[in-house]
């Protein structure tokens, strides 16, 4: 940290200036960054008629939740009208089995590659660590064969397993890195006492994992919520995630272009990892950070 | 009856040291196969004659040379390289900037921070159907400008061919600049304090401070950054779709939009796994010196 105010060789006046500066600088980059969100709301509140009238910030005049109501219930996504809550349910059912499979394997895999290193370990870290660099374009043609043969194509266990296999890199990675601080002699001490591989995972290291776990539950369900890559790929018609569903919505090129329902269905897209984020944002950062330097 | 008991019991001594292998090795084999194996499959297909099915006849180069000789494939370059540079320059000034400035002993740093960052926790999808919305020449940024009493105010480039990358560029740096200043605002609280200090008192201003001191040595973190966007870019697919679909015709085509094109809507499959391979060879081209240097010098912090 190097401040105006502790770093200074002028005078006071000046400072106030250049602080009033700074202010007024950081409050624009803030609307900026506001600004969509900002017109999101309130588009998704206005009636279609006040829409096309009205200009892109005026506020509603009239509140009206028709817009959500429609979204969640009635919009049509392809020929199926039966609103976007199927396909919100779809996500939730995908997320939920994928994002806890793989955080318990990273965990788990973390703690062997860390605590009880046998030869090699260090390879066959490094070969899983590969695999959360690849573009996923590189896998998706021999991926929707497999699929095909397990009978999995274009289904909710489908999608988790594929969120699965490719999740497992960044949450190995996670564990392990945190793993590889704590000491040793927790685990060397619990082996004297006679305490096994699983004992020692158990009851020492899962119950001293929480803010790791929580980095990588977050870290999960933000990329998994998220995806479109694979859903579009590998999921259609009525078991396609949230995500596929409102491209959809938007796109769709029949009928009249209903913009406040596209801002209501992409404000359900986004509110459940806007609210992980607003809840546990520092978790969150924690997670990109980690999982972005390195990944 | 003693002598099955011995052998169970070596059964279970020896499961218990090879446990840890045996955790691993499921994940193991799953990113041997899932990736390892389908990079190979991919590889494969790339110099087969597949068209709408996957077949297993050897058509050499084929694939490459058709992919090459497409105009398609080349405006994805392209674009590639100008969204790309584009998207990496402006998020590193815009995060280093603000990360700067944040680190003034600000008030409500914490609110400030949240709203750079919020962006990033969205998908890409919702991204690009807002900006989609704000960016239409019919009713959006232009119409407001219009009401505004800006009537000359002209804004169309979501529809002109010409500029429509840029507006994913837009769009992008919106989502991930805030990022960007985390990095570098997380770098700026380790530089260490007495070094500023020193300089101070010899009289260096705070500019020569901060261009002297401060940003060489968090120069690793503009790498990070550099490497992270990069490959951001590379990877990009659903902004694309999501605000343009490519469009309009394929101008604003990426590499990987190409690839989910010919792979799942032009039965190209042989040309889709040869693009999906040239995306290979670019990400690996940036990510493998870094990981090298990254992993070597790495040692000290584990």
């Amino acid at each position: 940290m190097a401040d105006l105010q502790t770093y200074s060789h002028d005078a006071g006046w000046k400072n106030t200036v250049l602080r009033g500066l700074l202010y007024l600088v950081l409050i624009l980059f803030a609307a900026y960054y506001l600004f969509p969100l900002i017109v999101m709301v309130s588009t998704s509140l206005k009636s279609l008629d006040e829409i096309r009238e009205g200009s892109l910030i005026s506020l509603p005049r009239v509140v009206t939740f028709d817009a959500w109501n429609y979204a969640w219930n009635e919009a049509c996504v392809g020929v199926e009208c039966t609103g976007i809550k199927i396909y919100f349910w779809n996500s939730v059912k995908m997320a939920i089995p994928a994002v806890l499979i793989s955080t318990f394997l990273g965990a788990i895999n973390g703690y062997a590659l860390t605590k009880w290193r046998f030869k090699g370990a260090n390879i066959v870290f490094a070969l899983l660590l590969f695999g959360c660099f690849i573009p996923f374009q590189v896998v998706l043609l021999p991926m929707s064969q497999v699929l095909g043969k397990l009978g999995l194509a274009s289904s909710t266990p489908g999608l988790v397993m594929v969120h699965v296999v490719y999740g497992l890199c960044f949450t190995t990675l996670f564990f392990r890195n945190y793993y590889v601080s704590i000491p040793d002699e927790l685990v060397k001490a619990a082996t004297i006492d006679g305490a096994g591989f699983f004992t020692i995972f158990w009851r020492i290291i899962l119950p001293i994992s929480t803010p790791i776990i929580v980095v990588s539950v977050i870290w999960q369900f933000t990329q998994i919520w998220n995806d479109f890559l694979f859903g579009a790929s590998f999921a259609s018609g009525e078991n396609a995630p949230m995500t596929v569903a409102l491209n959809n919505i938007v796109n769709t090129t029949t009928g009249v272009k209903q913009y406040n329902v596209d801002m209501a269905a992409a404000l359900l897209t986004g509110l459940p990892t806007l609210l992980v984020y607003v809840l546990a944002g520092k978790y969150f950062v924690r997670g990109l950070t980690a999982g972005s330097v390195k990944g | 009856m003693g002598a099955s008991q011995s052998t169970e019991s070596n059964l279970t001594a020896s499961i218990q040291r090879h446990l840890s292998k045996i955790v691993v090795a499921p994940s193991f084999a799953a990113s041997l196969f899932f990736v390892y194996g389908f990079i190979l499959w991919t590889g494969y297909m790339a110099f087969s004659k597949s068209r709408m099915l996957p077949v297993w006849d050897w058509a050499g180069l084929r694939q490459y040379e058709r992919l090459w000789q497409m105009e398609r494939w080349h405006v994805a370059i392209e674009n590639l390289l100008v969204f790309g540079g584009l998207f990496i320059v402006t998020c590193l000034i815009i995060g280093c900037l603000l990360a700067v400035l944040l680190d003034q002993r600000i008030r409500a740093e914490g609110v400030l921070r949240t709203i750079f960052l919020y962006p990033m926790a969205l998908s890409f999808i919702v991204t690009g159907t807002v900006w989609k919305w704000l960016l239409n020449p019919g009713l959006g940024l232009e119409s407001m400008m219009h009401d505004l009493g800006w009537t000359s105010f002209k804004f169309d480039w979501l529809v002109n061919s010409d500029m429509a990358i840029y507006t994913v560029v837009i769009a992008a740096v919106w989502q991930a600049s805030g990022f960007v200043m985390a990095m570098f605002l997380a770098a700026l609280r380790g530089v260490d304090q007495d070094i500023i200090r020193a300089a101070y008192m010899d009289g260096a201003s705070l500019p020569r401070i901060y261009f002297g001191i401060i940003i060489p040595s968090i120069r690793p973190v503009f790498l990070s950054a550099i490497v992270v966007l990069a490959h951001l870019a590379v990877k990009s697919f659903d902004l694309v779709i999501a605000l343009t679909g490519g469009g309009p015709g394929y101008a604003s085509d990426l590499p990987a939009t190409f690839m989910y094109t010919m792979a799942f809507q032009r039965n190209q499959l042989g040309i889709g796994a040869a693009s999906a391979m040239m995306m290979l060879a670019t990400v690996m081209a940036i990510i493998v010196p870094y990981l090298y240097s990254e992993l070597r010098g790495g040692k000290k912090n584990g």
